[in-house]
């Protein structure tokens, strides 16, 4: 149950850059005016961002990955959150057990 | 507002965040038992999930770790894969109009993608209380920080994640939250310009680039479909 010193420096290094993320967008906005088709671009930021995170696992990992992300996405339309992941979680795991 | 709004706002984000906490407590524990193998102990592990508190990093950390620490190397891979979050910051600053200096600040310390998500989508249908942030936060900052601890002291006993398919819960939680921020066409414009270029990246440039490379895409996506819409309206 020790820390060693350079791991607590190297996790701070890493809390540091976190908080500059963090914190630089709610001083940008303090800056720029956000009116007319900005505003529209901040809006489309969310999809953007989620899918960018999504992307190569949804098109790029497997074809398990592939369909239980189709899944998901079919089961979100009417499910809740919840039932929908655990949906696409199931899904996974049978799909990779197939060997696919 | 009165104190007991106030704790019924609070119940409200917990009740938002619970889905979430039952994806995020299997990452939390897998992260532990990958950061043990690493040779972190189980307090420099839940150290990390505090005070860092953003699983992509953290997961990217680990894939790089190097013994001793190499605090330049992990800082900048931190940099790099949360530079999305300047994009969240700056799109749920401009929902917290309810909140007084400093609580924005402190409440964008524990901006997460699941937090940021589901605050998102409260500030679509109600105002963005501070209570409600924090009930989104607490429980699920300790199930992180708790879960990663746990993972790095039970280490070799959890099974194999993959067999489980338990590392999908991270991208099935993202899926459902994309299919409900659509709004029309503009939104599927955004969508494919930011997958395909995530996949592209990905593909050809190691390491995370692939995520900064999606939202700026998927933004001039959004900006050239603002931009025609503009000119459709304008005789």
């Amino acid at each position: 149950m020790t820390v060693d010193l350079a791991t607590l420096v190297a996790i701070l290094s890493m809390a540091a850059a976190t908080v500059i993320t963090r914190l630089s967008g709610l001083v940008l906005i303090r800056h720029v005016s956000l009116e007319g088709s900005r505003r529209k671009v901040i809006e489309s930021i969310p999809p953007a961002v989620l899918m960018a995170v999504v992307a190569p696992t949804a098109f790029a990992t497997g074809i398990a990955e592939t369909m239980a992300c189709a899944v998901t996405a079919f089961a979100a339309l009417r499910l809740p959150m919840l039932v929908s992941v655990a949906l696409g979680v199931a899904s996974v795991a049978i799909l990779r057990a197939l060997g696919l | 507002m009165n104190d007991n709004t106030r704790f019924q706002e609070f119940l409200g984000g917990m009740r938002a965040i619970s889905p979430l906490i039952a994806a995020v407590i299997p990452i939390g524990l897998v992260f532990g038992a990958v950061a043990a193998t690493k040779g972190l102990s189980p307090v420099e592990a839940g150290l990390m999930s505090a005070l860092v508190f953003a699983g992509g990093s953290q997961f990217v950390a680990m894939d790089i770790w190097t013994y001793p620490a190499s605090w330049t190397g992990v800082g900048f891979a931190a940099l790099l894969v949360n530079i999305r979050h300047v994009l969240m910051s700056a799109s749920l600053g401009t929902r917290m109009g309810g909140f007084h200096q400093p609580a924005p600040y402190l409440s964008m310390l524990f901006l997460a993608d699941e937090i940021w998500a589901m605050a998102e989508f409260r500030a679509k249908v109600a105002k963005l209380t501070p209570a409600w942030f924090a009930g989104l936060v607490a429980p699920f900052y300790l199930a992180w920080v708790f879960s990663g601890f746990a993972g790095a002291a039970l280490g070799a006993f959890l099974g194999d994640p993959v067999v489980l398919g338990l590392d999908f819960a991270f991208p099935a939680v993202f899926i459902v939250l994309v299919m409900g921020f659509w709004k029309g066409p503009e939104t599927g414009a955004v969508l494919l310009a930011s997958g395909a270029a995530a996949v592209a990246t990905q593909h050809f440039i190691p390491g995370v680039w692939y995520i900064a490379a999606g939202a700026v895409a998927g933004l001039a996506a959004a900006m050239i479909t603002g931009k025609t819409r503009d000119v459709e309206v304008t005789p």
